[in-house]
């Protein structure tokens, strides 16, 4: 067993701890610090599409739409409406995307398979236009603008979170909760019976368990993360761009869980930092970097199913695991 | 068959900037309407024969990864060949100007882009219903194993129905661009709206897709004429309502690709 194998090993063992010591330091082990909050908010989007497609089986290919209306929820909550509160901002986020993923996820569990991808990028996409019509509340092609940089009210202090170190690790936290939160949902009778219906779905129903209710609430779940991660988005970048809602944004946190490894936990941040350092390298000397990350994918799927992090655990265990 | 490839709408955006590419050096639009879909059927083939292929057995969900993998590679690789800026494509001198139909007065090109779609429909449809290759198809998309098992190389016909599926895009590909303009951004458009066509119309019935086809260009154009910002939105609506009242679309069959 190599080193490298030992350290993912035990990085899995104990996720959310690894996950906070690992993410403590991170931004200290690269280039530039604002890469460290794009990779743990990509990476909490990807970990969102990744309960569904890895854990459920269900290929989503509009999450965009769940990270868009986090990000516009927060965005309008802010900007439009003027709350005035970075906890009521998230929430107006996260209560959006919740909600969003709640409809849109009963309409396209009517179907199953390939169906259900078509229709999660059809329904993303329908947002997509409503947003680009809706320019009074989105600001439509440009965007939204004007989001305030707030201080975070925590427990009688007013945290300032404008600095980039000081907004990576507000995000570490709320990412961090987010990740505890997906590992309780894992090791629970629910999370057991997600990974059920991913091998087996008539066996599920066979077991007696109401399937299609199970696979609904996977999907919320699912939004929410996604939404989380826009609405942390919305707040780092202080504005909202139409392509949140864009098919590329879908396409994006697919890429990145699948070159990270679907299915695995920490698969969606590998995959995020991967896609993420590829984009920033390849864009310094070629506009066509999209070509590139294409054939990588490509390759990924047909080569390397399990991605960076399934394949190292399949050393370890032989087998895909946690 | 059961594999929806993604790289479709890329493959009709492909059949037009070939399409462009021979109408430039031969002048002929005639051969580029011959070359384009051609050009597009060969590299469909050598995708599902030296790709694609490689997924059979594994999840459904496979393929659609690597097409849509694919559609990226060749989105990028036209806006490197051709450039970002979109390319018009004339239609010939004899299609140019209107058609006199009595009640009203038509664009030729379009009447001609109908003539040759409702022939190709009627082809498929002979083809499919009437041939044994057609039949062969058809029980392969069904039961595969029972048909390899009646000793059908599944894997040639697989390959057929690809080609001529590909083919096919980049024949609509060359005709759409006097229409609609070439771009390397049309394709992706294309492959959502024509997957909702397929939703509405249901998987597997060529009947459905046409009906599915003509009741969204009607629902667009009614939508455009009183509400133009609606438009794009009343297409999803219908396919919501659909979905709703009868799952499996108006004429498509329970159970196929699920």
């Amino acid at each position: 067993m190599t080193r490298l194998e030992r350290l993912v090993g035990g990085l899995s063992a104990h996720p959310v701890a690894a996950f906070f010591a690992f993410f403590a330091v991170f931004p200290f082990l690269l280039p530039y610090r604002a890469l460290a909050t794009q990779v743990l908010i990509f990476g909490l989007f990807a970990l969102g599409f990744n309960l569904l497609y890895g854990y459920t089986g269900l290929l989503s290919f509009g999450h965009a739409a769940y990270y868009g209306l986090g990000a516009y929820g927060t965005g309008i909550a802010l900007a439009k409406l003027q709350v005035g509160s970075l906890w009521l901002g998230l929430a107006a986020g996260l209560g959006l995307a919740g909600l969003g993923g709640a409809v849109i996820g009963f309409f396209c569990l009517q179907r199953r398979g390939i169906y259900f991808a078509m229709l999660t990028l059809a329904f993303a996409q329908l947002l997509y236009f409503i947003a680009f019509h809706l320019a009074d509340w989105t600001g439509g092609d440009d965007g939204l603008r004007g989001i305030p940089q707030l201080k975070l009210g925590l427990a009688g202090f007013a945290l300032p979170v404008d600095s980039t170190l000081g907004f990576y690790y507000f995000a570490y936290a709320l990412v961090g909760l987010a990740v505890a939160g997906l590992k309780r949902i894992l090791d629970s009778p629910f999370g057991a019976v997600l990974q059920a219906i991913r091998e087996n779905g008539s066996r599920a129903v066979a077991c007696g368990y109401d399937v299609n209710r199970v696979k609904l609430l996977s999907f919320v779940f699912s939004a929410l993360f996604a939404g989380l991660a826009g609405s942390l988005d919305a707040l780092r970048l202080t504005v909202v761009p139409i392509e949140s809602l864009y098919w590329t944004t879908s396409g994006q946190v697919v890429i990145m869980t699948l070159l990270g490894g679907a299915g695995t936990f920490f698969g969606p941040f590998a995959g995020a930092l991967t896609y993420l350092v590829l984009e920033d390298r390849l864009s310094t000397f070629t506009e066509s970097w999209p070509l590139v990350i294409g054939a990588i994918f490509s390759a990924f799927v047909l080569f390397l199913p399990r991605g960076i992090w399934g394949t190292l655990l399949g050393g370890i265990y032989g087998h895909k695991g946690a | 068959m059961t594999v929806v490839n993604f790289a479709h709408g890329s493959l009709y955006m492909l059949g037009a900037y070939f399409g462009f590419t021979v109408l430039a050096l031969t002048g002929s639009f005639w051969l580029a309407l011959l070359a384009a879909p051609l050009m597009v059927g060969g590299l469909g083939l050598l995708t599902e024969r030296f790709l694609i292929r490689r997924l059979y057995g594994r999840s459904p969900d496979d393929p659609l990864l690597l097409t849509f993998g694919l559609s990226l590679i060749l989105v990028e690789a036209v806006r490197l060949i051709w450039g970002k800026i979109g390319r018009t494509l004339d239609p010939p001198r004899t299609l140019g100007g209107t058609l006199d139909l009595g009640f009203m007065r038509f664009p030729t090109y379009r009447v001609f882009v109908i003539a040759i779609t409702v022939a190709v429909l009627v082809g498929l449809w002979l083809f499919l219903e009437r041939t044994s290759v057609g039949l062969v198809i058809r029980a392969g998309s069904r039961d595969p194993l029972m048909v390899r098992a009646l000793g059908i190389d599944v894997s040639r016909i697989w390959l057929l129905v690809f080609g001529i599926g590909t083919a096919l895009a980049g024949l609509a590909g060359i005709l759409a661009g006097p229409m609609r303009g070439v771009s390397a951004e049309m394709g992706v458009t294309m492959v959502i709206e024509s997957f909702v066509v397929v939703v509405v119309g249901g998987m597997g019935s060529l009947i459905g897709a046409v009906v599915a086809g003509v009741l969204m260009g009607q629902v667009v154009g009614l939508t455009t004429f009183f509400a133009p910002k609606l438009a794009e939105i009343m297409v999803f609506v219908v396919m919501a309502v659909v979905l709703l009242i009868r799952p499996s679309g108006l004429f498509g069959e329970a159970g196929l690709l699920e």
